[in-house]
């Protein structure tokens, strides 16, 4: 470690992003973007069945088209699957084949493949394949799957369990017996598309030496790779992925795809490149989903508000095909169930269901907004039912800061963190007392106005390694080769800054390189929010090392002891001379041309696989107010504050961004957007003319503010943002929401609050003479 | 192997960003694609296919207009400008410039659709309220930035354009 750190004023400065200047010309290379001489484009013929049997396959008018030069089926690539690793013991793997074989399992899975010499020719073509189904009986919600007598969404199965995962901690019967009160709560979380604006894609060029290279809209390029070797059967050090400029990802480009398998077998076969690019209702139903999830809660409580314990039993929709990540949401649930209270005595059970629908997988949050709206409405059911305040009870029950490292009752240890600050931060810049008089007021004149809040852990890193390199190349520039590859997060700025801050360059002297794995070490990614916290803490350890080297060359260089070099402006200076100045370029000049030290190596190339072995667990506080209008239905964001602390903040600019767009999605999910399969499993909210995304005209204003708690275990003090949005501000609305209605009777509805479905339950509310205030 | 694809031909000539092109067109090509495959302009996205997301958005005649709802064939003898046309000698638009001081871009997918409709916006209002240029903005789609950012950059750039109509 270095002693010698001295401020540079990098981190936490709003730096400007390096990547924009490209990105505002237009001239950002997406995968669409990449043109090949030759190239050839692939089409699908997808079902509009949510499951049958495919009886026959005519595929002889497309086969005949000019400019055709493919047509495969199922039976035509039978040896290849998307490999599942099991991330649940006894996780059932039904097949998930590139193209359906004998049945369908849900609409928009690919029957047959075109690949034609343009990409409209190749749709020409798979519009002229005829499939003759007969129709399954289909089963579109989960909790109906487990319905005795539920068709079978996978017909090879025996029911429609993937899997049944618990974890339990403590007394959890003995909680429940001692119980003065028991809270109840049923809770359903709306399926959510991730929505990425550049849709899905690939290129793929075999080469003349046998190597594939493959440009893929990616969030992980070796994860990705290790998945496309042991799919293709072909070795992975002769594929080349590259995420060129990635248009937005949200977890759903975190995995292998069928396209990108099949995209890679067809060019390998033919010889030449292949682009494939997703429609947008091809992605709607082609990527994973988000959310998806029934809870059924029960928190034991005693009369004063303490927390005994908590039963959660998770029902989570998988979808009729699994991916590696699938199960990923409903096991980061099961781990984030207790959220910021001390909970021993818990015990949450997770039933993995198939059904007729599209895969779910990591979206924004991943398991963790389903999480903190189940806890976060359970405390505010159970305060209005104890009549006890909300926010008093949340202080009562808190992880305090004295506690960690904190294990909960499911076995979950939690790092650092001081939730109380956060809570009173977010009541400090809500002026949550005057919301209170505000919105007693409003209810006075009959008007349904409400105050939520929502507390909130968010866990980032994990997921193993992440790697970094640097170098310091012959002129004493810097390159950094990060695993984790950016798709809007503002990689190359961010840890430019912690690079230059570290090595005392200016950021015009480091290049932060990411998404080659032609270029760059093996690495993993970027989701979870783990970027800052394991890529920046892989290059700042690695950084480290280099620092150390270097220190020594110079020392060498000017005669001096490595104990007396301190870092200096653009290099070292012997301590107390400080005009006795040793140059990177010097450093470096010396490291590749034979005067380091005797017995040391040459170079100044240093990298680290980091791996903390546990996860930095960010946390916050949002306020909301909302009003809903009592004729209309239509609700009202009035007020949004948003706390968060993920530790030592690099670029607050970008980090506010994060907040913000996480705010964003958050707000789709508990106002708009749900991706809505009809009763015979088409999709209803399949194109963006139904699928009600935010707009810009929806978006509240927010105040955004920040507690800053350092991560005692990272080497730059952070923790993850990138989820804050999705997991704190749902809640925090739904909360309002029914704090808004709670004057009508009405204590629950699930997201996404609709002016439709809020219109509704006050109708029937007021149809209630009782409830009629 | 098959036949070489064979197609009626249509004609057309375009002016784009300044430069005359003449090209021969598939009738069914959309003008985003051929921007984008024909003239190598790839900074008109396309992000639906239901001219939703305003990704493809580039000025027709002086107009914004989503380049993914017309033909190539339909702008014959028009005048187009693409996100790659408004820089002039290396100095970016003022709007250009604020989605970067404003951070109001991330994942970059939306923001040449983002600035084009900005820029048509402020030309014919060159001094918008925030509720007017986010009322501008409601055929352009963005999942990154929660809109707040783009926003605060078409202020800036309204601002920094002194709030007049500055054709460029």
């Amino acid at each position: 470690m270095t002693t010698d750190h001295t401020p540079t004023g990098l981190i936490g400065a709003s730096i400007r992003r390096v990547e924009d200047p490209v990105l505002v010309a237009g001239k950002g290379c997406y995968v669409d973007d990449i043109q090949l001489p030759g190239m050839l484009y692939l089409a699908f013929l997808r079902t509009t069945y949510p499951h049958a049997k495919i009886i026959s396959i005519n595929t002889n008018a497309a086969k005949a088209m000019a400019g055709v030069l493919a047509v495969v089926t199922g039976e035509d690539v039978k040896q290849l699957n998307i490999p599942v690793a099991p991330m649940v013991q006894d996780q059932k793997i039904p097949p998930h084949p590139l193209l359906a074989r004998g049945a369908v399992h849900e609409a928009g899975v690919a029957v047959a493949a075109v690949v034609a010499q343009s990409r409209a020719l190749a749709q020409d073509a798979a519009g002229a394949i005829e499939v003759e189904y007969e129709a399954l009986p289909s089963v579109i919600d989960a909790e109906k799957a487990l319905e005795p007598g539920a068709p079978l969404a996978r017909e090879e199965l025996n029911s429609n369990i993937c899997y049944v995962a618990t974890k339990k901690g403590g007394d959890v019967d003995t909680a429940f017996a001692q119980a003065e009160h028991i809270c109840r709560m049923h809770i359903a979380s709306p399926r959510q598309v991730a929505l990425a604006i550049e849709p899905r894609g690939i290129v793929v060029k075999p080469e003349p030496t046998g190597d594939l290279t493959v440009w893929l809209s990616t969030q992980a390029p070796h994860r990705v790779r290790g998945d496309l070797a042991t799919a293709l059967g072909f070795p992975e050090h002769k594929i080349r992925v590259i995420a060129p400029d990635v248009g937005g990802g949200f977890g759903s480009k975190g995995p292998l795809y069928r396209e990108y398998v099949l995209a890679c077998h067809l060019a390998l076969k033919l010889g030449r490149p292949i682009k494939w690019i997703a429609t947008r209702s091809e992605d709607f139903v082609t990527t994973i989903q988000g959310r998806d999830q029934a809870m059924t809660s029960e928190l034991a409580l005693k009369k004063d508000g303490t927390i005994l314990g908590l039963k959660v039993r998770v029902v989570a929709n998988l979808g009729a095909y699994l991916y590696s990540s699938t199960a990923g949401p409903p096991q980061r649930m099961m781990g984030m169930a207790p959220g910021s209270y001390q909970i021993q005595n818990c015990h949450v059970e997770v039933v993995a269901v198939f059904t007729n629908t599209t895969p779910t997988g990591p979206y924004r949050g991943a398991g963790r907004p389903e999480s903190v709206l189940n806890i976060e409405r359970l405390i505010d059911k159970a305060a209005k039912e104890l009549g006890l305040d909300r926010l008093a009870m949340r202080r009562k029950n808190f992880i305090r800061p004295e506690q960690f490292p904190y294990k909960t009752g499911v076995g979950v240890e939690y790092d650092s963190g001081d939730y109380e600050k956060s809570l009173a931060e977010a009541m400090r810049l809500s002026d949550y007392d005057k919301l209170i008089r505000e919105r007693d007021a409003a209810r006075g004149r009959g008007e349904l106005v409400g105050v939520g809040v929502s507390t909130f852990v968010e866990p980032s890193g994990g997921a193993g390694f992440e790697s970094g390199t640097v170098r310091v190349e012959r002129t004493g520039e810097i390159t950094v080769l990060t695993g984790s590859s950016s798709h809007g997060q503002g990689h190359e700025t961010s840890y430019a800054q912690v690079i230059a801050d570290k090595m005392h360059v200016s950021m015009d002297h480091v290049a932060i390189r990411h998404g080659d794995t032609l270029a760059i070490q093996q690495g993993v990614g970027t989701f979870g929010s783990r970027s800052m916290v394991m890529g920046g803490g892989s290059m700042t350890l690695a950084a480290e090392r280099v620092i150390q080297k270097a220190r020594r060359i110079a020392a060498h260089l000017v005669e001096a002891a490595p104990e007396d070099m301190m870092q200096a402006d653009g290099g070292f200076a012997v301590a107390g001379v400080p005009e006795k100045k040793v140059t990177w370029r010097q450093i470096a000049a010396a490291a590749y041309g034979g005067r380091v030290p005797p017995g040391m190596e040459p170079g100044l190339q240093e990298t680290v696989f980091f791996d903390p072995r546990r996860e930095a667990w960010g946390f916050g506080a949002h306020v909301a107010m909302v009003r809903i209008d009592r004729e209309t239905g239509k609700p009202t964001i009035e007020k949004l504050v948003l706390v968060d602390d993920c530790g030592v903040i690099i670029n607050p600019m970008i980090v506010e961004g994060q907040v913000h767009g996480g705010v964003a999605q958050g707000l789709g999910e508990a106002l708009r957007e749900q991706m809505l399969f009809g009763e015979e499993g088409q999709a209803l909210t399949g194109t963006l003319m139904n699928y009600a995304v935010m707009r810009a005209g929806d978006m509240p204003h927010l105040t955004v503010g920040e507690t800053i708690t350092p991560n005692p275990f990272n080497p730059l003090g952070v923790k993850g943002v990138g989820e804050a949005g999705t997991n704190g501000a749902p809640p925090a609305v739904a909360n309002a929401m029914m704090d808004a209605l709670a004057p009508l009777g009405i204590d629950h509805i699930d997201m996404p609050y609709t002016a439709p479905k809020l219109w509704e339950a006050i109708r029937q509310a007021e149809r209630r003479p009782a409830a009629r205030s | 192997m098959a036949a070489e694809i064979e197609f009626a031909a249509v004609p057309i000539k375009v002016t784009v960003n300044g430069v005359k092109h003449e090209a021969v067109v598939e009738p069914r090509t959309l003008l985003v694609y051929f921007l984008r495959e024909h003239l190598n302009l790839t900074g008109a996205h396309v992000g639906c296919d239901t001219s939703q997301c305003g990704a493809c958005t580039i000025q027709l005649n002086g107009r914004a207009v989503k380049s993914c709802t017309i033909l190539a064939v339909q702008a014959n003898e028009a005048e187009i400008t693409t996100v790659e046309g408004l820089a002039r000698e290396g100095v970016l638009h003022p709007v250009q410039e604020g989605f970067r001081e404003k951070h109001g871009l991330q994942c970059g997918y939306c923001t040449p659709g983002m600035i084009m409709t900005a820029v048509s916006l402020l030309e014919t209002n060159p001094n918008p309220t925030e509720e007017e240029i986010r009322h501008g903005l409601e055929g352009n789609l963005c999942r990154c930035t929660g809109y707040i950012n783009i926003v605060e950059s078409i202020r800036w750039a309204a601002e920094k354009m002194g709030g007049k109509n500055v054709s460029r």
